[in-house]
């Protein structure tokens, strides 16, 4: 789960590490208010989850209450990225020496979480990863012992920091590194960090996103969990609720089908008979029940574009008669009235068939037939 | 022989009390799998399917001699069970639950590879050696015993791609499906050098899928040590959209990795035949190993 910059701030807070002052409105008026608060110049920063909102003009500086109001007024009618600003976040600008980039994220091929410090920090901090990677700093942690507070000097001295700006770089690494483990995150990112005229850093910008796999231990964020709306779309929302993975793309075939890898090479098979998929939707989690591939159904069928659906379902966990259970009430309950192919294997697929076959619904044995048939079938 | 897991492998079932873990032992010892114990902490003395049930790992392997474990303790209790297991010194442990946190996996996976354990998963079909020990949820009937190795990180394109090889006569040493979480134990390199010490492995299959850099480390892992084996692969999401971005410390790690195409290019790179659907592997394999 992504949180926004103004909920990582205030996590940070927590911590005692160092962040801008600010105040979070929702009105042109709060965002002068604000200003006028803080009574100097401002950044009025829009308060969105998708990634590069500064170069898409969603942070900008203000220096008097007027332009705190008019500059705010514009932003509230932004989307960023498709994105509406809902909130925005009114804090001081801070006057820094250089812009720092730290960063602490899941290693997939080592298996562990990998800190990642730079002095070269800001918007380009990609390019300069990929253009002079010796200038991004890598220290992989032991998953078991954590961040010991010697690596984070380590990282500091790597850096060429000394003295005193040294051992603050290092506190505040293993500031950042302990936040990242107290909520679980798949990534905690600091750019830029600031090192500010007095030498000590500030994190301008700050962002959180914890792992999904987690919620559970975080109590804390059982009331945020609901509202969701940044990160998904609403149908995507009601999937997840439904314990179901949707995504909707530019295509005009449903697809249901059970497991990440099936469905996506389902997607390219699809594409390879000349189809495009309308969306699809993995059932697979935790096994496909009937409850959910009823609720698959009403999902994937809610987009307009679908034109033919394509069940494909492959069942090691989850069961083919479930699978068959699911299909026939939802045929009874809601009718069906674009073209349905489906293929189902597996784990109680005898029982599975003769549910289907009983209801006098057909299905395939093969992928790659179904696949044609559903392209097919789309074109009418 | 197959890898990791064979006729005589005696199995010990975590979570053998709940509905998965009942459902699935039950499938297992039907396919012939040596199942002696299971465990449910606080249900000791009560009997799954005719085996025994035990409160603690360490009582199981007492009365028996356990050689392997599966898990299908639910989430939030999986990494004290993995790690009970892999306390006891047991080894493979086959972790199937899902939705582990990322964080729980790292320590479950550091302390295997500390102990020297074989830990496969979590969120994994299992591993099955055809027609002598199914260690795993996948449905029986697509695999047979035959000479293909075959590692995934996916569950269901495995059964596609088996159920392919068995249709076409190869059949199967071992099938392993490696976890589809994005932090697992044994990887792709660990099964390719398994599979190149087992002589009755002709060639092996594997099936990945976008995300991560596992394809591309295990191309140049066959590239490297010039694999004495053919290989053949299929990556599934050519078409899917691009995932969510973790930050720029994502992009940073993963560089220009993670993407159907990179991966793709990776494998041809090293001499992998890349099939273009999954239903076209065994076919490309037929005609490299003859059957």
């Amino acid at each position: 789960m992504k949180l926004y910059e103004h909920e990582a701030k205030s996590i940070a807070q927590k911590f005692s590490l160092p962040v801008p002052k600010g105040f979070v409105v929702s009105t042109p008026q709060e965002a002068k208010d604000a200003f006028d608060r803080l009574g100097k110049p401002s950044m009025l920063k829009s308060q969105v989850l998708v990634a590069g909102r500064k170069k898409a003009g969603g942070i900008r500086l203000v220096s008097t209450s007027e332009e705190a109001y008019s500059i705010s007024k514009e932003l509230f009618g932004m989307k960023i990225h498709g994105e509406p600003v809902g909130k925005i976040l009114v804090e001081e600008a801070v006057a820094a020496m250089r812009e720092l980039y730290v960063g602490v994220t899941v290693n997939r091929s080592v298996g562990c979480y990998t800190v990642l410090a730079s002095t070269e920090g800001g918007i380009d901090i990609e390019e300069v990863a990929s253009e002079s990677p010796e200038r991004v700093v890598r220290l992989d942690v032991d998953p078991i012992a954590g961040l010991r507070d010697y690596e984070a000097r380590i990282v500091g001295r790597r850096l060429g920091l000394s003295g005193k700006q040294l051992i603050d770089l290092a506190v505040t690494i293993s500031k950042i590194f302990r936040i990242g483990m107290t909520y679980d995150c798949e990534l905690v990112e600091s750019n830029p960090l600031l090192e500010t005229k007095e030498g000590g850093f500030i994190a301008a910008d700050f962002r959180v996103l914890i792992d999904d796999n987690s919620l559970w231990r975080h109590q804390e964020f059982q009331e945020r969990i609901r509202r969701r709306d940044g990160e998904f779309t609403q149908i995507e929302l009601r999937a997840r609720e439904k314990g179901l993975s949707y995504v909707e793309l530019d295509g005009d075939i449903g697809v249901i089908g059970n497991g990440a890898g099936l469905v996506m090479a389902t997607l390219d098979m699809i594409n390879y008979y000349g189809g495009r998929a309308a969306n699809f939707c993995d059932a697979g989690a935790g096994g496909a029940t009937a409850e959910r591939i009823e609720a698959a159904f009403e999902i994937v069928l809610s987009n307009r574009r679908t034109k033919a659906l394509f069940i494909n379902i492959l069942a090691g966990i989850t069961r083919c008669d479930d699978v068959a259970r699911g299909i026939v009430s939802t045929k009874k309950r809601i009718g069906m009235d674009v073209p349905i192919v489906i293929r189902m294997v597996g784990t109680n697929e005898e029982e599975g068939r003769r549910i289907l076959e009983e209801a006098g619904i057909s299905f395939l044995e093969s992928m790659e037939k179904g696949a044609r048939e559903v392209v097919a079938r789309s074109r009418g | 022989m197959a890898v990791l897991v064979g006729e005589n492998t005696k199995v010990l079932v975590q979570g053998i009390t709940g509905s998965q873990g009942e459902f699935h032992t039950k499938l297992m010892l039907e396919y012939g799998t040596k199942i002696v114990a299971g465990t449910s902490p606080g249900k000791g003395g009560a009997s799954i399917c005719g085996v025994p049930v035990y409160d603690t790992v360490a009582e199981a392997a007492e009365a028996h001699k356990v050689d392997a474990s599966i898990v299908f303790v639910p989430a939030p209790f999986a990494k004290d069970a993995a790690l009970e297991a892999i306390g006891s010194g047991i080894s493979p442990v086959v972790i199937i639950t899902e939705g582990i946190p990322i964080r729980d996996t790292m320590e479950i996976r550091a302390v295997a590879h500390e102990r020297k354990i074989h830990l496969i998963g979590p969120n994994t079909p299992g591993i099955i050696a055809p027609d002598e020990c199914k260690l795993g949820i996948m449905p029986a009937h697509v695999f047979s015993k035959g000479k293909v190795g075959l590692v995934s990180r996916s569950g269901t394109l495995t059964y596609e791609i088996a159920a392919a090889l068995t249709n076409s006569g190869l059949g199967e040493t071992t099938c392993v499906g490696i976890g589809g979480d994005p932090i697992v134990g044994l990887g792709f390199i660990d099964f390719l050098e398994l599979f190149a010490a087992d002589e009755e492995t002709k060639a092996v299959v594997l099936i990945g899928e976008i995300g991560g850099n596992a394809e591309e480390n295990a191309a140049e892992y066959i590239k490297a040590t010039a694999y004495p084996k053919p290989v053949a692969a299929y990556v599934a999401g050519r078409t899917a959209p691009p995932g969510r971005r973790m930050g720029h410390a994502g992009a940073i790690i993963s560089g220009r990795t993670g993407t159907a195409a990179s991966k793709i290019e990776a494998l041809r790179g090293a001499g992998v035949h890349v099939a273009e659907k999954p239903t076209d592997v065994a076919r490309v394999l037929s005609s490299l190993v003859g059957k």
